[in-house]
């Protein structure tokens, strides 16, 4: 006797209690769960502190050495206007340039500026002397705004002194003046940037990790199989372990943002609700790829190192480490692909420039389609039987 | 019921791994209200068979119905009549005992969960315990709360996989008493198990070994199938024996039962012959007896491993 080539197979009705049962059961194993539940907040606060408060790119007070080798009072002048600038912190005077050029190479400076032999001289001559600014380049970004402020520096350091019979001597005013407003951020307050986006990957790490947990975690105890030998269905299963963490991930949003506002001053110029709205598919979307990650893996560890290989592009080609237009345009096109780069824009364009449901429409559609294209893979994924 | 009497009524059930083939045609019937037990050695088919029939494994081949549903075609029917004890515990460890039953009668849909849920745990006298965690429970403890669990729908059949694996010798008891009051009420039992005392309380027993079913019935039938004449050499001595004995014409195996040696073959006269030579010896005596069926389960597994190496 031979079985029927395509058994007929009726899908089975799908039913709220279930999926309340499973979310019953989910809300209670998180409960009694305290690893969960210190990763639940110590995610986002350790985040917060450490990308908040150390990260900086726009450092200042950086250390710098002047060899002088010639004193006087222009070399005053100049010492004075670097430390008055804020970018610079002159840690060590000395009259050789190798002595300063040692600790440039040690580490312990990260500018020097060598006045040479002469200077006052040969300026009172006219003769344009040199001043040799050596910067610490290995970090580009770190230095870019302090050399941008050296440059300035020069014309105005000497202004005072250049007076009198000197004052040909002083730099010419330029024919104009470029005016740059700092849109939205005037002051580049680091942060204000930074926070907001740590919303993002915050929430990208802390839920690809609990769901991609979801069903490894069943396997790995054994519970799967009699998850499966019950009359639960793949999208029963889905929804209860998906809901639960909605809400961990709003209690983070909560955590991250009542930091910015009272840690942070972060303004808050848009619709509160809108970014909650935005926040739930946000959520959503992430817990989806999770959930995707725990159909494939064998072992939580697997889905662990899965999660790895998910959270580094979202750091790093979302726009939240580097700035997305600098960016090759290939890398641009992986980052137009994940949920973060454009919930980044979002936050960031609710939060400090006051977006509304218009102006954001352009990045909320993507992430709602990405939310039900993970979802669906997931169930297609899911496999509902042992083999 | 669509079968008449059958609660399982499959054939040619067959499970491959890649190149291995875990169950091979197997037919199975087993008639409403009757306890199967299934046995064979680790390794040989039984939980395959038995996550064949509730819809966890993909059969690659065979047709047939459990509880009158097709297995292949309807597993989501099935599931919902079958009450399936897996061979590891598998409840929830970090739900408590209430929690876990509430958890499965809700996924089952039971009206009242609460009044059902409190009755099942004071039939099983678990009131006390009801809200410890099932991961803090002894594996006597567990084995209970998995089968009130399992029964917990009223399924029509229970497929119990090892259910008695690591359970003291009175809880083991205790769990067949309840079996066997369930299937007087009409419940079938298929059974999977490694000890001779719980097959010798089924209805009909299947060895399985490498896949296939090489024997089946009931255990007096089985005993009679092997063809197998023991006898039973006791006294000072007879353990010495055992190396002499093994490998002579007539002896098929040599097996120790305490202090005593079951000496079986299936050629009466050469057994006796091979045996003749220690029939003097002082403080030895040699009896014929009825091979018990764990000589029969030796000669299975012994003559599988023959054909197989």
């Amino acid at each position: 006797m031979r079985a029927p080539t395509a058994p007929a197979r009726r899908l089975p009705r799908f039913s709220l209690r279930r999926i309340a049962a499973v979310l019953g059961k989910e809300f209670i194993q998180m409960r009694r769960d305290r690893v969960t539940f210190a990763l639940i907040l110590g995610v986002p606060l350790m985040q917060l502190l450490l990308f908040g408060f150390a990260i900086n790119n726009d450092p200042k007070h950086l250390p710098t050495a002047v060899s002088i080798s010639d004193p006087g009072a222009f070399s005053d002048s100049i010492v004075a206007a670097l430390n008055t600038s804020g970018y610079f912190d002159v840690v060590s005077a000395t009259n050789s340039p190798e002595t300063a050029r040692r600790l440039l190479a040690e580490g312990k400076v990260s500018f020097v500026v060598e006045i040479p032999a002469n200077f006052s001289r040969d300026l009172v001559r006219g003769t344009n002397p040199e001043l040799l600014i050596q910067a610490d380049a290995t970090d580009p970004a770190s230095s870019s705004n302090a050399v941008g402020a050296l440059g300035e520096l020069a014309t105005d350091a000497l202004r005072d002194d250049l007076i009198g019979p000197l004052a040909v001597r002083a730099p010419q005013r330029p024919s104009f003046t470029a005016v740059i407003h700092r849109l939205y951020n005037p002051e580049i307050i680091t942060q204000w940037n930074i926070v907001p986006g740590l919303l993002g990957i915050i929430l990208t790490m802390t839920m690809v990790l609990m769901t991609s947990m979801a069903l490894t975690r069943e396997r790995e105890r054994g519970t799967y199989e009699n998850l499966l030998a019950m009359p639960t269905t793949p999208v029963e299963i889905m929804i209860g372990k998906i809901l639960p963490n909605i809400v961990v991930g709003l209690i983070q949003a909560v955590i991250v943002l009542l930091a910015a506002k009272f840690i942070f001053k972060v303004p808050m110029i848009g619709s509160l609700p809108l970014l909650f709205g935005v926040l739930v598919i946000f959520i959503a979307a992430n817990l989806a790829v999770g959930y995707t990650f725990s159909t494939i893996a064998e072992s939580q560890l697997q889905a662990m190192q899965m999660m790895v290989f998910f959270l580094l592009p979202a750091i790093l080609l979302s726009g939240f480490a580097f700035p997305f237009r600098g960016m090759p345009v290939w890398a641009q096109w992986v980052g137009e692909v994940l949920p973060v780069t454009h919930f980044l824009r979002v936050v960031r364009g609710i939060l400090l420039q006051g977006n509304g449901a218009a102006e954001i429409w352009p990045d909320v559609w993507p992430l709602l389609l990405f939310m039900f294209g993970m979802m669906t893979v997931a169930l297609l994924r899911f496999r509902r039987t042992l083999d | 019921m669509s079968n008449g009497e059958l609660a399982i009524d499959v054939h040619g059930l067959t499970k491959r791994f890649g190149t291995k083939v875990a169950v091979n045609r197997a037919d199975i019937q087993v008639p409403v209200g009757e306890v199967w037990g299934f046995l064979g050695p680790n390794g040989s088919g039984k939980t395959t068979t038995i996550r064949m029939l509730c819809g966890l494994l993909r059969a690659d081949e065979g047709s047939g119905t459990v509880l009158g549903f097709d297995f292949r075609a309807q597993p989501e029917q099935i599931k919902r009549e079958v009450g399936y004890m897996t061979q590891r515990f598998s409840f929830w460890e970090d739900l408590s005992i209430r929690e876990n039953l509430e958890f499965v009668a809700r996924v089952y849909g039971l009206p009242n969960v609460k009044e059902v849920v409190t009755a099942q745990i004071e039939r099983l006298g678990l009131i006390k315990r009801q809200d410890q965690l099932a991961g803090d429970l002894s594996g006597g403890w567990k084995q209970r709360l998995a089968l009130a669990a399992c029964m917990l729908h009223q399924p029509k059949m229970l497929l119990l996989d090892e259910p008695t694996a690591g359970v003291d010798p009175k809880a083991r008891r205790d769990f067949w008493d309840e079996i066997h009051r369930l299937s007087d009420e009409g419940l079938t039992v298929l059974v999977s198990t490694h000890y001779m005392d719980e097959a010798e309380r089924c209805d009909r027993i299947v060895y399985i070994n490498l896949g296939d079913i090489v024997a089946r019935g009931t255990v007096a039938g089985v005993i009679e199938q092997s063809g197998l004449h023991t006898f039973v050499v006791q006294g000072e001595g007879a353990r010495a024996l055992a190396p002499q004995l093994h490998g002579k014409p007539g002896v098929d195996f040599v097996a120790f039962f305490g202090a005593a040696l079951h000496v079986s073959g299936r050629d009466p006269a050469k057994l006796k012959a091979a045996l003749e030579p220690f029939a003097q010896q002082k403080g030895l005596t040699i009896q014929e007896s009825k091979p018990s069926l764990e000589d029969v389960f030796i000669q299975l597994q012994e003559k599988g491993r023959g054909a197989y190496a």
